[in-house]
């Protein structure tokens, strides 16, 4: 491949991924009301959003449901990776290891209404928690993956090692193999606060009256026509992403120069 | 790893913990669904008549399996919405699909040809729009396609047409949406499995006298084989049961198989059916959910 035909298709494709984006961003600073015509620089969204009382209930809410699951399926996701990454062929491993990497391609409609009806089946009623349980059940499994990956990186030796010197396994895990992972594992939360974050099926799904989150009120609007408010509030979490991308990007390269 | 490990106890409460989660909240379910799709609507809450409770004993039981309902399934065929739906989420899946490869293949080559600093970087950009919301990046295309959108203002303004496209709520508008939201998922896999490649391997035919074309027909693309099938899958699958593209994208008359799950259970508040629909999704995608899983089981060998 060519120096120049390298480069024009690299320009293309990350054109074609970044153009709509920044273009989203750009409309939310439009002061005009009609959202495709150019009026002007103004922040004048921004504010009506924080106005907009329902829209920061939702969005408290979401960054609620978003911490608890993260947590959640952080603690589930790190032992599911060890587990693959660290007992061998244990019996049922091949059942474990799917259940781990089918929900990352299941249509978000069939988890989102088998939890529903697990829940109807269990009568649990909905609301907050019953989100929180949803959102880590498929999130558990992305940190899963992430870490995973980490874990193979390096080999068993130094585990291996620490206890031969007398260390019980669980004082190995969390003095040699947990600061090694910890980028992965910080990573994955951050993956799955994200995926909570954004997420619409399972949540409509999984949530009762009161537990209405950003992406179900988003959703809801944006039926209606598109809104500079929405724009706003699209800017706001592509911001918080850029900057979690960042903060993992740090920890990333932080872990391999140690 | 040959033979089978014996756990120690701490080991199996570390299993067991993901293990008991996973099975609760994604693998019972599916029980579930098949069971909700066998019963009757009702107007109740839930909305459904019960068929078999535990409490009945195998008496009854017997009694209930001879007539049970396979109303849901017998809807599904007879009314041409279904099939209709589930041809047309075949076809933009597959649609899909062959563009997102066609547009991830040429973009994850040229990341892997690029300087090996450059690499880390390339990636990471390739796989960013993976992280930012995906209602997001789908409002951003309503912005830009609609009939006074942004790309029909910046047409009309250059003078290139005349009349306002009508792109948005079509089926053509759908096939974008997924191919954009799902490009990152194609280039992933086709990255890693071209970064992987030894430029040995194409410098020795070059030697041996094959052209530019030969070497990519015959060593590359063979070679990135595994990461061609993980890439479409990986696009297909989720493509199939896509719910939020059509129903934002697409027009009312863009039915698609996830679309229709969604309105039998949330407008038509048919949960029998809505059950019997995710059944004959599960049905569609059980074949390339198996090459997935032979594919993943294989890379897995390999480590």
């Amino acid at each position: 491949m060519s120096r120049s035909l390298r480069l024009f298709i690299l320009c293309g494709g990350f054109a074609f991924l970044y153009a709509p984006i920044a273009l989203l961003v750009l409309y939310s600073f439009n002061s005009s009301k009609l959202v495709t015509v150019w009026g002007g620089f103004s922040t004048r969204w921004y504010a009506s959003l924080f106005a907009n009382a329902q829209l920061m209930d939702s969005a408290l809410t979401s960054i609620q449901v978003a911490f608890a699951s993260a947590a959640l399926a952080t603690v589930l996701g790190t032992a599911a990776a060890v587990a693959l990454a660290r007992f061998g062929a244990f019996r049922s491993r091949l059942l474990f290891s799917s259940m781990i990497y089918a929900p990352l391609v299941m249509p978000e409609v069939i988890i989102g209404l088998s939890i529903l009806l697990l829940l109807v089946a269990l009568d649990v009623e909905r609301g907050f928690w019953t989100v929180v349980l949803a959102h880590a059940t498929l999130t558990s499994c992305f940190v899963a993956v992430v870490v995973h990956a980490r874990l193979l990186d390096f080999d068993m030796s130094l585990e291996e090692a620490a206890m031969d010197l007398g260390a019980t396994p669980f004082a190995a895990f969390r003095s040699v193999t947990l600061p090694l992972i910890a980028p992965a594992v910080a990573g994955g939360f951050l993956l799955a606060f994200t995926i909570s974050l954004d997420d619409l099926v399972i949540a409509s799904f999984a949530s009762g009256p009161g537990s209405t989150t950003l992406p179900m009120r988003i959703y809801s609007q944006v039926r209606l026509g598109v809104t500079p408010e929405i724009n706003a509030i699209s800017t706001l979490l592509l911001a918080f992403v850029a900057v979690a991308l960042v903060v993992v990007a740090i920890g990333r390269s932080r872990a391999q120069r140690a | 790893m040959s033979g089978r490990a014996r756990l120690s106890l701490g080991q199996r409460l570390v299993l067991a913990l993901p293990y008991a989660y996973l099975t609760l909240f994604f693998l019972a379910p599916f029980a579930l669904i098949v069971k909700i799709s066998l019963s009757q609507q009702a107007i109740a809450m839930p909305p459904y008549a019960p068929v078999l409770a535990w409490s009945d004993g195998p008496a009854i039981w017997w009694e209930k399996a001879q007539n049970l309902g396979l109303d849901s399934y017998r809807v599904l065929f007879a009314d041409a919405i279904y099939l209709d739906a589930a041809l047309s989420s075949l076809f933009v899946a597959t649609v899909s699909t062959l563009i997102a490869l066609a547009i991830g293949f040429p973009l994850a080559l040229a990341i892997a040809r690029s300087p090996e600093r450059w690499r880390p970087l390339f990636v990471m950009l390739a796989v960013a729009p993976f992280w930012t919301s995906f209602l997001v990046r789908v409002y951003a295309w309503i912005m830009i396609l609609k009939d006074e959108g942004l790309l029909n203002h910046a047409l009309l303004a250059l003078g290139l047409i005349s009349e306002p496209l009508e792109i948005f709520a079509t089926r053509g508008a759908v096939i974008l949406g997924v191919v954009y939201s799902y490009l990152p998922f194609m280039i992933l896999p086709l990255y890693a499995a071209l970064e992987k490649q030894d430029a040995a391997l194409r410098e020795a035919a070059a030697d041996l006298g094959a052209t530019p074309w030969r070497v990519f027909a015959s060593v590359t693309l063979p070679l990135s084989l595994p990461g061609i099938v993980a890439g479409c899958m990986l696009v297909f699958i989720p493509a199939m049961g896509e719910f939020v593209i059509p129903d934002l994208l697409g027009g009312s008359d863009t039915l698609m198989i996830g679309r229709q799950l969604w309105n039998e259970f949330f407008s038509n508040r048919d949960w029998p059916t809505a059950s019997a629909v995710a059944i004959m999704l599960l049905a569609l995608i059980l074949a390339p959910l198996t090459l997935y899983e032979r594919h993943r089981i294989a890379q897995e060998g390999g480590k």
